[in-house]
Order: C-alpha cells, then structure tokens, then sequence
C-alpha cells in the first residue's frame, strides 16, 4: 500500500505491507536503526519517536496509518558534530550505560518538553495548576521509558539541564 | 500478525457501514491496545476500518450545559483540555493515571471504551479463556486471580475491564453516542455500554456489528466534589488493583467487574445519611472474590472512603483541577 511519510524531513514514499508498523518501517526499510525494538508491546518505550510534533511507540503504530505525517527519529534531531541540547545534557550527566533506551528517552523527553510548554498536566500535576518541570513530574512522565542499567537519576537530571539551557 | 486488508474510513456512517458489510472487519485509531493484540495473534481481524483521522476529535460544549468530547479525541486531549480540568476534574485525573504518556497520545476515547480485558489467561493463547476461546473455560477461577472481578462475575469469567477513564465516565452519567451500520445514531448510558460477563464473556458490549462510537456526552457535573483514586502494583504505568471514582454523590469503581461498576447501593446508603465507610460496607455486601483477591474489599473500603473524603475536601475548598 502506497504511503508517504516525511522522515526526519525528508518525504519518503513507501510501498508496505499493512502489517508493517511504523517502527518497522523506519528500521528494516529505510534503515533508521536508532529507534529500538525493545518489547514490540509499547511497554519499554525504546521505539518512541515523534509524529507531528508528539511522542508515540511506533511499535504500536502502522506505517500506513502515518500517510502525511511527519516523523521524527532520533538521527533526525542532531548529529555528532551538532548534538541537540538533549543529546549533550545525556553526555554530559553520564544519562546511559548501555545506551539502547537512549534514542527513545531522548526523543521521549523532547516530547516531554512539548508537553510541559503546552501546559498539558499529569497525575503529579496539582489540581488545577499549571505543571512546572519538578524531579516528580519528570519522573512521572517519563515512566513510558525503562531503562535496564537504571540509570534514572542521571536521566531526570539530563532533563533537568537540558531544559534549563533550552529555557 | 495475520494478513489484513487497511482503509481509511471517509465518514463515521460510512465506516459503520463498511464494517458490517466487510467480514471480520475492525475499527482502528490509536490501535494502542488492538496492534498489541494482533501482534499476539489474539486479535485476528481480516480488514482494518482507520477511523482515527474522521473529524470526531473535537470536545464542546452542549447546549444543556455539558461537554461532548469526540471519540477519536486522544486520552492526552480530553485530560489536557480546559474544561475537562475546570468542570470534571475526576475525568481528567482517571485518565492520567492510565497507561504511560506515549499511549495516552495515541489511544483514543472510544478505543479506551472498548479496549480488551488484561487478564492473564485472556493473553496468554496456551490457556483456556472464554472470552478469547468461548467454550475454552475460564482459567482464572481456580487459577492466578489476584486481580479478578469481586462484582458481577460468572463462572465463564472472571476478568475485570480495566480502564480508568470508563470509571470517571461512569460517576459523572456520560453516555456514548453512536452511528449503526443502517445510518441511525442512538445514544446509550456508558454503564450500560459494557455487558456483564453472563454465559458470553466474548460479547463485550451492547454494540452491534458495525456500530461505531462517535462520541461520549457529559451532562453538566453533578454538584459536590470529585476525586479519583487508584491502586496499582507501581507508582506509575501499571495496571489497577482498584479505583474509585466520586462526582459528587455519584460513586464508581474500576477494576472490580467487567465494567465500570457503578455503587448504587452505596449512593443510596449515603444520600440516606450513611456514613462513607457504612455505606461503602453496603456495596461491598455484594462482592464475590475468589481467594487471592480477597484483598480487594478492605482495599476498596478503604479506598473509596479515602475518595469520598477527598471529594467532599475538594468541595469546600473550592479546588478545581
């Protein structure tokens, strides 16, 4: 089935089977390997990437329900001689040990930043409130993302730093 | 995962249609809880209806002073949105305290109706299951059953539904809006949209085929506070134990039927001067566990008095969310 997705902006047509999920399609078809298959189950958050601005498990997602769509992957928000600020706060905290969460805890923090401007709550928000980037919100919204090596405090503080240089 | 064949729906009555006339059809939005199955293999539809891009997304108001919220709003959508958090708080919090932010950005207010059962034997296709299987048995009665249904189950099955937003949905009366394949729209009271499990734990529903939610309506609130409170093995992303939803004097819990299971017997008891505990006591008179979830009455005692403490708190403080 005919299906045309802008990857990391650039506009790639795809012919694909409609059992092809989105992160298939980004690793086994256009060679976009930095996205992970963890669980294949949206229980890891490995495979997070960005549609239209918004992080989801491309494992749980079909390609072909993304014609139009603008997809973001980790090889599209910086590269080694330009790391986004999110990619050099996770340097800089020492944020992995393995590194095969850290494609999708930095495109699920991107998102995570998203939100947070957007004023969208969590269950750590208070009632009513405008939500503020607190280690408990971080936490919190991050929990869509498991990291086996544990590295979690270098984590929320990467994010920490790398929203206050992004403030 | 099975072949299938994928359309994008280019109406709600269209894709209502087409459903009942396309064998072993489904409805896709977000697809959070339906790929997942298929990869499993214990969905197998033939053809997939993408009903995610129908313009059914918007949340309004209604002119008697409610909200309609459109089913392929995303869960992150309805939780976020204004009037949500200033007039149905206990909605906006049932929904935040499911699944994790990439699902909720996804998953979609009529797929999180219909979503499928979590339970063990329900997943797992090397056992019996009524419900996946019917005829198969049902492999939590004597089984591993810590988070069965206390209310309203059958010896075909004991699963519970799981949602979180559907328990918020239940204490503030919403009611699902509908297309039928033959075009008619009709509107159905959320606590009656699922069925109990009876002798037919695998129809789910009162949907027929083809049938496609459109939207869900709230009435204006009820007067009174709300509060949400739920119990999990982890702190965040985990399935519930039990939950209680309160919207003024309307009470619901998640996770103890097939259904959201609205406590009547307790509103009765507390409109009528009852204390929450005594009342709460009354509804839990009709409980059933099966061993290992016993614990489900004392947690939901506790629980719901916690929340009908904590609604009545958020009343005269006045508190929004």
């Amino acid at each position: 089935m005919r299906t045309t997705i802008t990857v990391n902006g650039e506009a790639r047509s795809l012919d694909l089977d409609p059992r092809t999920t989105l992160l298939d399609a980004l690793r086994e078809i256009l060679k976009l390997t930095g996205a992970k298959k963890g669980c294949d189950h949206g229980q890891c958050g490995a495979c997070t990437v960005l549609v239209n601005g918004v992080r989801i498990n491309a494992c749980l997602s079909l390609a072909v329900m993304h014609d139009g769509d603008e997809v973001v992957s980790i090889e599209g928000v910086g590269t080694p001689d330009r790391l986004h600020p999110v990619q050099a706060a996770f340097l800089n905290q020492d944020a992995f040990q393995c590194g095969y969460c850290t494609p999708g805890q930095i495109c699920s923090t991107l998102g995570l930043l998203a939100e947070l401007e957007a004023g969208q709550p969590s269950q750590e928000t208070p009632p009513g409130a405008r939500p503020e980037l607190t280690d408990d919100e971080i936490r919190e919204r991050m929990s869509g993302n498991i990291c086996r090596c544990s590295a979690y405090p270098q984590i929320v503080a990467a994010i920490r730093q790398a929203a206050e240089q992004m403030a | 995962m099975k072949a299938f064949t994928y359309e994008r729906a280019e109406s709600p009555a269209a894709a209502a249609k087409a459903a009942a006339l396309t064998r072993g059809a489904r409805f896709i939005a977000g697809g959070t809880n339906l790929l997942d199955l298929m990869k499993l293999e214990i969905e197998q539809p033939a053809h997939l209806i993408d009903v995610g891009r129908l313009p059914m997304a918007a949340i309004a108001p209604t002119p008697e002073g409610g909200l309609t919220i459109g089913a392929a709003a995303t869960n992150t959508a309805v939780a976020a949105d204004a009037q949500v958090r200033a007039r149905y708080p206990v909605l906006s919090q049932a929904i935040l305290a499911g699944g994790s932010p990439q699902l909720r950005n996804k998953a979609s207010v009529g797929g999180n109706l219909l979503q499928r059962t979590r339970c063990a034997y329900f997943y797992d296709t090397s056992k019996p299951c009524n419900k996946r299987q019917p005829g198969s048995g049902c492999g939590a009665l004597e089984g591993l059953n810590r988070n069965a249904a206390i209310f309203g189950a059958s010896t075909a099955c004991i699963a519970t539904h799981t949602s979180d937003m559907a328990v918020a949905l239940a204490a503030l009366n919403a009611r699902v809006e509908t297309v039928s394949p033959s075009g008619d729209a009709r509107s159905i009271p959320v606590t009656d949209l699922h069925r109990l499990p009876g002798d037919m734990p695998h129809v789910e529903t009162v949907l027929v085929p083809g049938e496609l939610i459109t939207a869900v309506t709230l009435p204006p609130p009820p007067a009174g506070g709300q509060a949400y409170r739920k119990v999990r093995d982890r702190a965040s992303y985990a399935g519930g134990l039990a939950s209680v939803a309160v919207a003024g004097g309307n009470l619901a819990f998640g996770m103890v039927a097939l259904k959201p299971w609205r406590a009547s017997q307790a509103e009765g008891a507390l409109k009528a001067g009852a204390s929450p505990a005594e009342a709460i006591g009354r509804e839990l008179e009709g409980a059933s566990p099966r061993g290992r979830n016993d614990f489900k009455i004392p947690l939901v005692a506790r629980l719901a008095a916690a929340a009908v403490d904590e609604a009545r708190n958020n009343k005269m403080g006045g508190r929004g969310a």
